[in-house]
């Protein structure tokens, strides 16, 4: 180690000479390579590590991540319109409060004795869940939006018994990356058209396509590229009239406003619960929830911790515990229900904290305050020459495409112009849904104010208009 | 035995209503930036854009609570859970408890890491490409192995993963069908057969012999042309390092088989030994357990998932390059599984197991693992002293990383059960977790004390045990009737079983008990 020989580092308190001596005698070993002897010779690393040399001082690690860190730009330092499956909402300093008390953050695995808080806020994120999605069933968060969809679909199949799953062509290509690797070699995923003109299912492709085989139906709402499908309960009867259930990937932040998908004859719900009071985290804030009513048979085909509610030996007295435990691969292993481990409980507890804070009334101008300045952001984007947005002819909620085309300038050209505004610009579309042109998925949140939305829009127009900007 | 003192615990119980109670109409806990007056009078209300049936006709029934209460009600509930940084928390083996440094708390609050956004142009997020760069480098020396994928949302989506990189290696060779079984053993974590079974695989679980360690003789029967790959843990849950593992892994490639690593905890052997020299082709490090990542009541976290050279093409993309000036997103993987999870991973975590790394430095990770292992084996011998503990399996030698111990003979001569101790040792302010089933060795328990806890606090763990143990022969009403000074008393599990009476959100439960709010 790089501090003094003899002395301690400050993660490893018995490395402290004395201390290790005294318990190697206790143990009866000479030394600690002695504790290794069932290790083969022929196994062991001759060689060390290869790494840079150890920065011990905290403050020398401190300095050293900072300045690596320093080189990124953040959605703060710039003006953000990325969304896409991650979103820039604001974070209430409670939701931080909350998820760094040490209590939280580093309990793991305990019983529900000493651990009866971790129980209850796991219990009560999955209760405010329910009422906004309005379903009596809420799981423990999985990884993510993209799992929660896996395991949806995988429930649905082990559910009807069938093998075979219809979801939209508009999902976005990550979250059908994870989809299309989980459920391989299990379940054939089929994807359905869209109308050009709406975005919305071609229902006539879902009639042709439905089958026995069929086990449900999979969208989401608002969809990737940001409108809604609005055939909700048309979709569930069709899924319903077949034999197949109908699972509806969702947008937690929408639900003040906007009806959840049970009451468009949804049998599971899914999505992403990042946006309620997690930071976007690179990435890393994301969790999926799923949620079903409650019947035995969907509650059985869980994969995931359920909370229940209960009562102890002391009348009055709440206690939790797991629900059908022996369900889960902790009980059963390979004959559980798929597989269960640590995924995004913090970000749970964080997301019932950001209910708790906004209640009714404040999801339901979160909702309207998003479709008032997104629309407005619609609205004053399609006043420039040759821009359009939204693409598609339907109700949006916080994203939609931006339509470049008639401009003749790439989506990547005009982000690269954006960015030396510090504007980040919509997500370029025109890989992944080739199709579109030269089409940009924007997201326009609470947080961004009519000042930012004006000065986005004038930014477009100037760089829009400037010569040297290479058309496509 | 010499008994340390042991601690009068109380838990903190605040009594405190589950959320829903504390509802007030009209109390707000915050309020956000409404659109601006022009935007409202340009756009209207925003909501006519939905049509009538896509409206929410009732706001959802969340409830009204003021800004402190909310804060006052959580608060609450953290001071009725234990996490390792408040007890000695060796109790809970295979998961690794360790401290989770405070200045790297500091660095992921740093809006640099939580305002980025995963589509971010890469030219401003070279911070963060470096970092999961350098984490793979550093993790391509701690393990042998040529690539990593930081992807994975814990590790048994690392498992997940391994899973699906052995089919497509398969599949690429024409042998997917007929390759349709993996190999685990019975010590090694359930999401190694049940993450494997998800992938569609059938699963061959080879128990252990005489001395606990995977009987290689079974493993030489399960074998066949239907092999598809082994996944397996070493030292397994047991904490005995299986000398045998090179041929474990023989058998398997000479089978046409793949070979991979469960290292989610692999804190005893870091720089000790490696998946390399074992011949793994792959293999999965989990960040939050011995990178130190705290847990987080169970995430988020990263399994970091290492590959051979001829694997890399089968990695979840995209993988991060280096250009000698730029950092990059490589999704230039033909074989690719595709993805496991959104976007890059965990940021937070990656970035703390780098600084981890940097603080320890190769001679501190080795310093961290042997402390753990001489930790782990001053616990062995004060727990064999233990009246009515054991230690079943490898008698007289020395253990890695954790053991899994045995209550069989204080059960048989008291009647009281592991999980009974359990409870009582909440009483102390300690965790005892049993294990994973199937409960092979009877009435197991396992403690793992990594290299983070000193070792007066040791001691005051093993005290602790030795006093339950001893209660349990002289007054095992108190134990049976454990917990007495935590949050709750022994709960009623009856109704968590019983589809007419579980209730798993309150509305449930208000529902299910006829209770009108």
């Amino acid at each position: 180690m790089n501090t003094k020989k003899g002395s301690a580092h400050p993660y490893i308190p018995n490395s402290a000479p004395e201390v290790k001596a005294k318990m190697l005698k206790e143990i009866g070993v000479n030394n600690i390579d002695e504790l290794y002897s069932d290790i083969p010779e022929t196994l062991k690393f001759k060689g060390n590590i290869n790494l840079p040399k150890a920065l011990p001082s905290e403050y020398a690690l401190k300095r050293h991540v900072e300045e690596i860190l320093s080189k990124n730009q953040t959605c703060e330092d710039n003006l953000s319109f990325l969304g896409g499956g991650c979103w820039q909402h604001y974070v209430p300093a409670i939701c931080d409060e909350i998820n760094q008390r040490s209590e939280f953050l580093t309990a793991y695995a305990g019983e529900p004795y000493e651990d009866h808080g971790r129980f209850q806020a796991l219990f009560e994120y999955e209760s405010l869940m329910a009422e906004l999605l309005d379903m009596d069933v809420v799981n423990v968060p999985t990884y993510d939006w993209c799992q929660a969809a896996s395991t949806s679909i995988r429930m649905a199949c082990r559910i009807t018994g069938r093998n075979e799953i219809l979801l939209s062509d508009t999902v976005s290509p990550d979250r059908l990356l994870v989809i299309n690797n989980y459920c391989r070699p299990i379940v054939n995923i089929k994807t359905l058209k869209h109308c050009p003109k709406t975005g919305a299912i071609d229902l006539n492709d879902l009639k042709s396509k439905i089958s026995p085989r069929t086990a449900g139906i999979y969208f989401e709402n608002p969809s990737y590229l940001g409108f809604l499908e609005s055939q909700g309960n048309a979709l569930s009867d069709i899924a319903h009239e077949n034999g197949a259930l109908s699972i509806v990937g969702v947008d937690p932040v929408s639900l003040g406003v906007i009806a959840p998908p049970s009451h468009y004859g949804a049998d599971i719900v899914c999505g992403d619960i990042q946006g309620l009071g997690v930071h976007m985290n690179y990435g890393g804030g994301l969790a999926g929830f799923i949620a079903t009513h409650d019947e035995e048979k969907f509650v059985m085909e869980y994969p995931s911790r359920l909370f229940g509610i209960t009562k102890t030996a002391v009348k009055g007295e709440y206690g939790f515990g797991d629900v059908a435990y022996d369900r889960t691969s902790f009980g059963l292993r390979e004959k559980g229900k798929e597989f269960i481990g640590t995924c995004s409980a913090l970000w749970g507890i964080t997301a019932g904290v950001y209910l708790s804070l906004m209640g009714p009334e404040g999801m339901q101008k979160l909702g309207k305050t998003i479709m008032q300045k997104s629309q407005y952001a619609m609205k004053k984007i399609s006043e420039i020459n040759g821009v359009k947005a939204p693409l598609f002819n339907a109700p949006h909620f916080k994203e939609f495409i931006v339509d470049f085309n008639d401009t003749k300038v790439p989506v990547k050209e005009i982000n690269k112009s954006l960015l030396k505004h510090a504007i980040f610009g919509g997500k370029d579309l025109s890989d992944d849904f080739p199709e579109l042109g030269s089409c940009a998925l924007y997201c326009v949140t609470e947080i961004h104010t009519k000042k930012e939305i004006d000065s986005l829009v004038q930014v477009l127009s100037d760089v829009l208009n400037k010569t040297d900007i290479k058309k496509g | 035995m010499k008994t340390t003192r042991l601690r009068k615990f109380h838990q903190a119980k605040w009594d405190e209503p589950i959320i829903f109670e504390l509802t007030k109409k009209g109390e707000r806990g915050l309020l956000i930036s409404e659109a601006e007056k022009e935007i409202e009078e340009s756009i209207g209300d925003g909501i006519s854009a939905l049509p009538d049936k896509m409206k929410r006709k009732k706001a959802p029934g969340l409830p009204e609570i003021s800004q402190m209460r909310v804060l006052k009600h959580y608060l609450r509930l953290s001071q009725q859970c234990l996490g390792a940084d408040l007890n000695v928390d060796i109790g809970q083996g295979t998961c690794t408890m360790k401290y989770s440094p405070k200045i790297n708390e500091i660095l992921i609050r740093s809006p640099k890491v939580t305002e980025l956004h995963p589509l971010q142009d890469e030219s401003t997020v070279q911070g963060a490409l470096e970092i999961i760069y350098k984490l793979d480098t550093f993790l391509r020396e701690i393990s042998g192995l040529s690539q990593f994928s930081l992807q994975p949302g814990g590790g048994s989506s690392a498992i997940f993963a391994m899973a699906s990189i052995i089919r497509a290696y398969h599949e690429a060779n024409g042998e997917a069908e007929q390759r349709d079984e993996i190999i685990t053993t019975i010590f090694s974590h359930p999401s190694d057969a049940a993450a494997a079974a998800s992938k569609g695989y059938k699963i061959i679980t080879i128990f252990q012999d005489k001395d606990g360690l995977p009987d290689v003789e079974s493993l030489k029967n399960a074998v066949s042309n239907k092999t598809a790959g082994l996944l397996i843990t070493n030292p397994e849950d047991t904490g005995i390092f299986n000398p045998r593992i090179a041929e474990f892994t023989r058998i398997i490639h000479d089978a046409g088989g793949l070979c991979g690593y469960d290292q989610a905890n692999a804190n005893g052997i870091l720089g000790i030994t490696r998946a390399k020299e074992a011949d793994f082709d792959l293999c999965f490090f989990n960040l939050h357990k011995t990178f130190s990542s705290p847990h987080g009541c169970g995430g988020p976290a990263v399994g970091a998932l290492g590959v051979t050279k001829r694997l890399i093409n089968y990695l979840p993309v995209p993988i991060v390059g280096f250009d000698g000036e730029k950092y990059f997103l490589n999704y230039n993987l033909p074989r690719s599984i595709g993805k496991v999870r959104g976007f890059l991973g965990v940021f937070p975590v990656i970035l703390r197991a780098y600084a981890w790394i940097m603080s320890l430095g190769a001679l501190g990770l080795k310093e961290a693992a042997s402390i753990a292992v001489l930790n782990n084996n001053y616990i062995l011998n004060k727990v064999k002293q233990i009246h009515g503990a054991s230690a079943p399996y490898a008698k007289g030698r020395h253990r890695i990383e954790q053991v899994r111990y045995s209550w069989e003979k204080l059960t048989e001569e008291t009647g009281i059960s592991t999980e009974e101790i359990s409870c009582r040792m909440a009483d102390f302010g300690f965790h005892l977790w049993s294990s994973h089933h199937p409960f092979i060795v009877p009435q197991p328990f396992t403690i793992e004390p990594t290299e983070s806890y000193s070792k007066d606090e040791i001691d005051e763990y093993i005290s602790a045990l030795n006093e339950v143990a001893k209660e349990a022969y002289q007054n095992p009403e108190k134990v049976k009737n454990s917990p007495h000074n935590s949050v709750v008393h022994k709960i009623d599990n009856s109704t968590l079983d019983n589809p007419e009476k579980w209730a798993i959100t309150w509305r449930a439960y208000l529902k299910k008990n006829k209770i009108k709010e």
